[in-house]
C-alpha cells in the first residue's frame, strides 16, 4: 500500500488483463453506451491517466465496527473497492506498515496529493483535557485529524461516532467526544451514520466519488441523499401492518409470530433515516426488523440518550424525573384540571356569599 | 386597555332605554357591541374542531389502539387515524393563516391575539388587576369589549404561539413522509436543523399537544366563568359576534 499514484489502467494490467482486452473493453463500452466514434479512445485515455483517489482512513474514539462492516461489502466486493477503485494509502488498523513507516505516509500524502485525497474518519476526537483521551501515534487524535483535514479534498465521517458522537458522546460524555463536523468546519463533510453503517452504503459512497469524481448530493444534515433520504419506516416490509393498526404488543405474543409492526415495542424505524429496509445487511440477507427486533435508530443523532430502545415515546429527564411526554402532559393537565375545579368551587362559594350580602343590603 | 368601559360611557348610555309591551311587562335594553366579525367566528370554530380532532388522533398515533385482527389488507385503522390527523392539521394551518391575515383587514379586536403590547405600562397594570380578580382579591371585574389584558396575554402565548409551534413541527414531521423533495420539507425542514433526530421533534409535538389541552381547559373555564361573573356574554359572542353587557 504505497503512496505512489496509480492509474486505473495499471490496476487493470496488474490483474492480468492484456492491453488488447483493455481496448476491446473501451470500444465495447463506448458502443453500448451509444457514444461517438472518438469516445473509445477517450475512455482509454481517461483510464490510463486518471489516478485512483487516494484515501486516508483514520481511527479516533471508535470500536472499529465501521471497518468490520466495510470489509463485508458484497456489491462491490470490498477487495475491488480497496484494491481497484481507491488507493487506500493509510489505514492503521488493516495496513501492513506500522510505526514511523506508517506515520510517514501521512506526511507524504499531504504533500503529494494536496487537496486531492479523501480523509475517511472512523470515530471522533475527544476534546476534554486537551484531547488526551485518544492518543494516536504519540499525539492527541484531534491534532492528527486537524492536520490531515487541512489538505483533504473532502472528509467522509464514517458511522454514528464521526457523524453524531454515538456512545462515547452519550450523556454525560466525560471525554467530550465531538463529531467531526463540530471540529472541522472548513471542508465538505459527508456523514455516513449508522452503528455501523451498512457495508454497501459505505462502498456505495466510495464508488460514487471515484466514478463521478465528485461528492454525492447531501441532505440538510450532510448525509448522502441516495441512502439517507427515507426512513426505515417508509420502506419497511411490515408497513402494511402499521397502516392496518396491527402491532406486536409483547415479544412473545401471536402478533410477534405473525410479524406485525413493532411500533409499540419501541421500533425507531419511523424516526430513523437509513437504507436498512431496502439494502439490508450481510449481502441483503436480513435487517433488524426482519429478524423480529425493532430498529434502535443507530444512525440518528444521540440515539443513546433517547430513553429505552423499547419505548415508543422518549423519556424526558428533567428536574430529576424520568417520564415520557404523555405522562408529563397528562400530569400537568391533571393539575390544571384540579386547579380549574378548585377555582370554580371558590368562585361559586364567593358568588353565593356576595348574593346573600346583596340580599341583606336590599332588605 | 382602550376598550375598557368606564362606568357611564356611551356603551351604557342606553341602559335606560326601556319599553313596555301591552301587558305592561317591561323589556330591558342592554348595551351590545359587535366584537367578533364573521371570519373570526368561523376561524374560531373550525380551529376548535380541528384541534379537537388533532388531539384525539394525535394521541392515538403516539399510543395506538389495540391490534385489530385479520388480514392487513382488510384493515386501515392507523391509516384512517393518520389521515384524519393530517387532514385536520392542514385545515387548521389554512384557517390559522386565514385568521392571521384577517387581523390585517378586520377590526381592532381581530388583532388582539397576535400581539401583546409589552411596552404599555397601563396594560400590565390591568393584567395585574385581572390576576387579582381571578385571585378573588377584587370585588368587581372591569368590563372589556374584546379580550381583557390577561386573556389577551393568555391567547397570544397559550394559543397563537403554541398553535404556530404545532403547525411548524407538524408540517416538519409530515415532510418525513412526503420526502425531502416535497414543499413541506423545503418550508419546514429547518426544524431538523434544530433537532437532528426527529424523535425529539415528536416529543416536542407531544408536549405541545398537552400544552394545548391545558389551554383549552383554562380557555373554556374562563369563558364560562366570565360569562357568569363579569355579567357580559362571552360564549354566545363567539356565535353571534355580539357582546352584551348585562348590567
Amino acid at each position: 500500500m504505497g503512496a505512489a499514484t496509480e492509474t486505473f489502467y495499471s490496476v487493470i494490467r496488474r490483474q492480468g488483463i492484456t492491453r488488447r482486452s483493455f481496448h476491446k473493453f473501451c470500444s465495447l463500452t463506448a458502443t453500448s453506451l451509444g457514444l461517438g466514434p472518438l469516445a473509445a479512445s477517450r475512455i482509454a485515455n481517461a483510464l490510463e491517466t486518471k489516478p485512483r483517489v487516494p484515501v486516508i482512513w483514520m481511527h479516533g474514539l471508535e470500536c472499529t465496527c465501521c471497518s468490520e462492516s466495510f470489509i463485508r461489502s458484497a456489491h462491490p466486493l470490498v477487495k475491488d473497492a480497496v484494491l481497484s477503485m481507491i488507493s487506500l494509502d493509510y489505514d492503521d488498523t488493516i495496513m501492513a506498515a506500522a510505526g514511523h513507516q506508517a506515520e510517514a505516509i501521512l506526511g507524504e500524502t499531504r504533500v503529494k496529493h494536496k487537496g486531492q485525497y479523501i480523509l475517511a474518519v472512523e470515530g471522533n476526537p475527544p476534546l476534554n483535557e486537551g484531547g488526551m483521551f485518544c492518543i494516536d501515534g504519540g499525539k492527541p487524535f484531534v491534532e492528527k485529524l486537524k492536520m490531515m483535514a487541512e489538505d483533504a479534498m473532502a472528509i467522509i465521517a464514517w458511522g454514528a461516532c464521526a457523524s453524531w458522537g454515538c456512545v462515547q458522546a452519550a450523556k454525560p460524555n466525560p471525554t467530550q467526544a465531538t463529531p467531526i463536523d463540530k471540529v472541522i468546519t472548513n471542508k465538505p463533510i459527508i456523514k455516513v451514520p449508522g452503528c455501523p453503517p451498512i457495508a454497501e452504503v459505505m462502498t456505495g459512497v466510495v464508488t460514487f466519488i471515484t466514478t463521478f469524481g465528485k461528492l454525492p448530493e447531501l441532505d440538510r444534515q450532510g448525509r448522502p441523499k441516495m441512502f439517507y433520504s427515507q426512513r426505515i419506516h417508509d420502506k419497511c416490509y411490515r408497513r402494511p401492518h402499521f397502516d392496518a393498526g396491527q402491532f406486536v404488543e409483547q415479544w412473545d405474543d401471536e402478533a410477534a409470530r405473525k410479524g406485525y409492526c413493532l411500533y409499540k415495542m419501541g421500533c425507531k424505524g419511523p424516526t430513523t433515516y437509513n437504507a436498512c429496509s431496502t439494502v439490508r445487511w450481510n449481502g441483503g440477507v436480513s435487517f433488524p426488523i426482519q429478524s423480529g427486533h425493532g430498529c434502535i435508530g443507530c444512525s440518528e443523532d444521540g440515539f443513546w440518550d433517547k430513553g429505552s430502545f423499547y419505548d415508543r415515546l422518549t423519556n424526558i429527564k428533567q428536574f430529576g424525573i424520568e417520564k415520557n411526554a404523555d405522562q408529563i402532559g397528562m400530569a400537568a393537565a391533571g393539575v390544571v384540571g384540579a386547579a380549574v375545579a378548585a377555582h370554580a368551587a371558590v368562585t361559586a362559594v364567593k358568588r353565593l356569599a356576595s348574593k346573600r350580602e346583596d340580599a341583606d343590603h336590599n332588605s | 386597555m382602550m376598550d375598557a368601559i368606564a362606568p357611564g360611557s356611551d356603551v351604557r348610555s342606553d341602559l335606560s332605554a326601556i319599553a313596555a309591551d301591552a301587558s305592561g311587562e317591561r323589556a330591558v335594553g342592554r348595551p351590545t357591541v359587535y366584537v367578533y366579525e364573521a371570519p373570526v367566528r368561523i376561524c374560531h370554530w373550525v380551529n376548535a374542531f380541528s384541534i379537537l380532532v388533532l388531539m384525539v388522533t394525535g394521541y392515538f398515533i403516539g399510543s395506538p389502539l389495540p391490534t385489530v385482527a385479520g388480514e392487513a389488507s382488510d384493515n386501515f385503522v392507523m391509516g384512517y387515524i393518520r389521515f384524519a390527523h393530517f387532514a385536520a392539521g392542514q385545515v387548521l394551518a389554512v384557517f390559522f393563516l386565514t385568521r392571521f391575515l384577517w387581523a390585517f383587514v378586520g377590526n381592532h379586536h381581530s388583532r388582539q391575539i397576535f400581539y401583546i403590547p409589552v411596552h404599555r405600562k397601563q396594560f400590565w397594570k390591568e393584567v395585574l388587576h385581572e390576576i387579582r380578580w381571578y385571585a378573588f382579591l377584587e370585588r368587581k371585574p372591569k368590563m372589556y369589549v374584546g379580550h381583557n389584558p390577561l386573556s389577551q396575554t393568555a391567547m397570544f402565548t397559550g394559543f397563537t404561539l403554541f398553535v404556530a409551534f404545532m403547525i411548524v413541527t407538524g408540517f416538519a414531521l409530515y415532510s418525513e413522509g412526503t420526502g425531502i423533495d416535497s414543499w413541506q420539507h423545503k418550508l419546514f425542514g429547518w426544524v431538523f436543523a434544530i433537532w437532528p433526530n426527529s424523535q425529539d421533534v415528536h416529543t416536542w409535538h407531544h408536549l405541545g399537544m398537552w400544552a394545548l389541552v391545558m389551554f383549552v381547559m383554562v380557555h373554556i373555564y374562563a369563558a364560562v366563568r366570565e360569562d357568569i361573573m363579569s355579567r357580559q356574554s362571552i360564549v354566545s359572542s363567539m356565535i353571534s359576534g355580539e357582546r352584551q353587557f348585562r348590567d
